[in-house]
């Protein structure tokens, strides 16, 4: 079941940790030239970003957060600043993907289109409420199997799109270090939906989403004291999508994982990470017995609201254990004041 | 974090029976045979038992009839259907043994991508023989698996995953599709290899095939019942799907975890979807009471073994399904009756006598 994008219907945001983004575009030309590229720059970078020519792009730099943003509390530091990105979105979809992931190849050997693929994904019902054996049964040559209710295979809208990364996976430092040589080398072509409550860590590497759906459902507030340039020295994403999932499941909206897969790059090295940042990890282990536990009121239907009530219950619950918490409920609660003021509204999803 | 498996995968033949339901033959063995050889088989024939169903050479195994079945467990004998491949749970209660391998006779080895023919078998050991993870979704799908890990995020307190008690492998050429989806897509064939295993999240339900399937009998078990099917039952082809229902909502409540995905077998038969048609026909409409049913069954704590949970699920089933059907009335009781009839073939501490060769005597 094939979508036709309207190209005005989507924005690519990619944060700029790297000044240097030439290879990357170009290697992304024949997906990303038809689209509206947004790009943020990490505020701590010092150098001018340089771009090829061809692409319909804007560049937001630090002075442009500042003037939008004003004097909220906000961190756009690092990948956090790709949340800039959509914020000032008008485009329903969103596309998102780190500086360092270039085209990927799929077992045919075809450049992945992962634009056609997180849009796919997110034109297409998903099922969260009965797992198809046969994944997404909305794919040309699958369909729902015998024994999937006939009631539940209408399914329910898409939100986000998470999709995944060949090479170099999106390990934790600890992982990544102690199998320093391991390389994801396996394209699983597959895409299915993540149960609901089920819960599950959301990269920020390679995802897409509808904007006005889950919008203010992504955000930049749980910040690590180190935090730092690479990935495995971070957790925003992984605290933002946990947030995320369990408030689709709330709305009855869907999340799928799987294709299309991203080709990471190497950077870094795991082990100089492990040395200097470790709370995320242990952080992490605090937080499950509260994601299950989390409820939200039935009058919250759109997703600012669920982020509001979520904060509350972050405060509550996990404030005293760590001040992390706190300042991440509170960044939640500013980031949904600054949805308002500065992003649209989001919609309310069809019942 | 997951360990990397470089050891050989056991062959478990002393642990492990194979579980074939026929009706007809079972010359699809012949293809197995490198696979299968070295494995004890018990065939359950359903239909005529005095039909002669000849084993390729070469096999270890014991056949039981419904002369068998009747004569072994007397009035009990009521809960295993006749004329539905549902009598295949007849070989679980009868084995002896830790692992159960089910495998329809119309289901033939598949090869990968690569070409390789795949050993299914040996793929459903791995599954079953490493940790699940139903309490926390790995987008990297299994990480116990060779090149594959918890990804970032992945809480460190829960990366030593959960018992695995069911291994459910999928198909390739003739899906296992419903007779509606039959009758609108009737030339549509899996082609596609996915190279996944995955553990199905607790709390979710899925629809269970038992064409390809493997599970820790010491684990689950009893849980394995397949139902009133065929001959003078209101419905047909929904015996898999009752057991994996009941199965997922036992493991789930015990904490053991439930995968999906590889292996790949090659289904070659696609059955009339019009007798299919008739056979799912009350399925269809009774699931949709079924399945809200299970996702919402609570198993008190006291239920702290698979046969507890079973009756008391039931008596649930009695209680709240019984007024969608008497059928369901007869399917509790039927329920009951395997548990009386499985505890009575398998008292704790029975002894894995082996059987000669052949029918029993």
């Amino acid at each position: 079941m094939s979508h036709s994008i309207k190209d005005d219907e989507v924005d690519i945001v990619i944060a700029a940790l790297h000044s240097d983004l030439t290879s990357l575009l170009n290697e992304w030309r024949p997906v990303f030239s038809r689209f509206h590229i947004i790009i943020v720059m990490d505020p701590d970078l010092k150098e001018d970003l340089e771009i090829p020519e061809g692409f319909n792009v804007d560049v937001f730099t630090k002075s442009d957060i500042d003037r939008v943003v004003g004097s909220s509390s906000t961190i756009f530091s690092g990948y956090s600043c790709r949340y800039f990105g959509f914020l000032v979105s008008r485009k329903k979809y969103i596309v998102s993907i780190d500086d360092d992931c270039m085209p990927a190849k799929d077992n045919q050997g075809f450049i992945v289109d992962i634009v056609a693929q997180h849009i796919a994904n997110l034109t297409t019902p998903a099922t969260p409420f009965f797992f198809n054996t046969l994944y997404d049964p909305f794919r040309k040559g699958a369909d729902f199997v015998r024994g999937y209710p006939f009631s539940l295979r209408t399914g329910v809208t898409c939100a986000l799109s998470c999709g995944l990364w060949l090479n170099l996976a999106d390990y934790d430092a600890p992982t990544q270090a102690l199998k320093g040589g391991q390389r994801n080398s396996r394209y699983v072509d597959a895409v299915l939906t993540v149960p609901a409550r089920a819960m599950m860590p959301v990269s920020g590497i390679n995802i897409a989403f509808n904007r006005e759906l889950v919008g203010p459902a992504l955000f930049p507030a749980f910040r690590l004291a180190k935090e730092g340039k690479l990935r495995w020295e971070t957790v925003e994403d992984i605290w933002s999508g946990m947030c995320a999932k369990v408030i689709c499941d709330h709305l009855g909206l869907g999340v799928k994982s799987g294709l299309p897969y991203v080709w990471r790059t190497e950077r870094g090295n795991a082990i100089d990470s492990l040395k200097k940042e470790w709370e995320g990890v242990k952080l992490m282990e605090e937080v499950v017995p509260f994601f299950e536990s989390v409820r939200f009121n039935r009058a919250s239907v759109k997703a600012e609201d669920c982020v509001v009530e979520m904060a509350k219950q972050v405060k509550e619950q996990l404030g005293q254990s760590d001040p992390v918490f706190t300042r991440a409920a509170d960044a939640m609660v500013e980031w949904v004041r600054l949805w308002k003021a500065v992003g649209t509204s989001s919609a309310v999803p069809e019942g | 974090m997951a360990q990397a498996s470089v050891k050989p995968i056991p062959i478990l033949k002393d642990e492990l029976d194979i579980v074939i339901p026929t009706i007809r033959n079972l010359d699809f063995l012949e293809m197995w045979r490198p696979f299968f050889e070295q494995y004890h088989l018990i065939i359950v024939q359903d239909g005529d038992p005095s039909k002669i169903i000849k084993v390729p050479q070469g096999f270890d195994y014991e056949l039981y009839n419904r002369n068998d079945i009747n004569r072994i467990l007397g009035p009990k004998s009521s809960c295993i259907s006749f004329k539905d491949s549902a009598c295949r749970c007849f070989g679980y209660m009868v084995s002896k043994k830790k692992y159960i391998y089910t495998i329809d006779d119309d289901c033939f080895v598949a090869k990968d991508p690569s070409g390789k023919s795949i050993n299914a078998l040996e793929q459903h050991i791995k599954n079953l023989l490493s940790p699940s993870t139903p309490f926390f979704f790995n987008t990297l799908y299994d990480p116990y698996t060779e090149g594959a890990d918890f990804v970032r995020g992945y809480p460190f307190s829960l990366r030593e995953g959960a018992p695995t008690a069911v291994s459910h492998g999928l198909w390739l050429n003739i899906p296992d599709y419903d007779a509606p989806t039959q009758l609108v897509k009737p030339r549509e064939r899996n082609t596609r290899y996915v190279d996944a295993v995955l553990t199905i999240p607790k709390g979710t339900l899925f629809p269970m095939c038992g064409m390809n399937l493997g599970f820790n009998r010491e684990l689950i078990g009893p849980a394995m019942y397949f139902g009133l099917m065929g001959d003078g039952q209101p419905i047909g082809r929904y015996d898999d799907m009752w057991a994996g229902w009941c199965v997922k909502v036992i493991c789930d409540h015990l904490g053991y975890g439930v995968k999906t995905g590889l292996p790949y077998i090659w289904h070659s038969k696609a059955s009339n979807p019009f007798v299919n048609l008739k056979k799912e026909y009350n399925g269809i409409f009774w699931q949709e009471e079924a399945i809200p049913f299970f996702q919402s069954v609570i198993l008190p704590k006291e239920c702290t073994n698979v046969q507890k949970c079973y009756i008391e699920l039931s008596k649930q089933v009695k209680e709240k399904l019984g007024k969608v059907d008497p059928y369901f009335n007869k399917l509790a009781d039927a329920m009951v009756t395997w548990i009386e009839a499985w505890d009575e073939l398998n008292p704790s501490g029975a002894n894995s006598d082996k059987l000669p060769n052949g029918p029993t005597k």
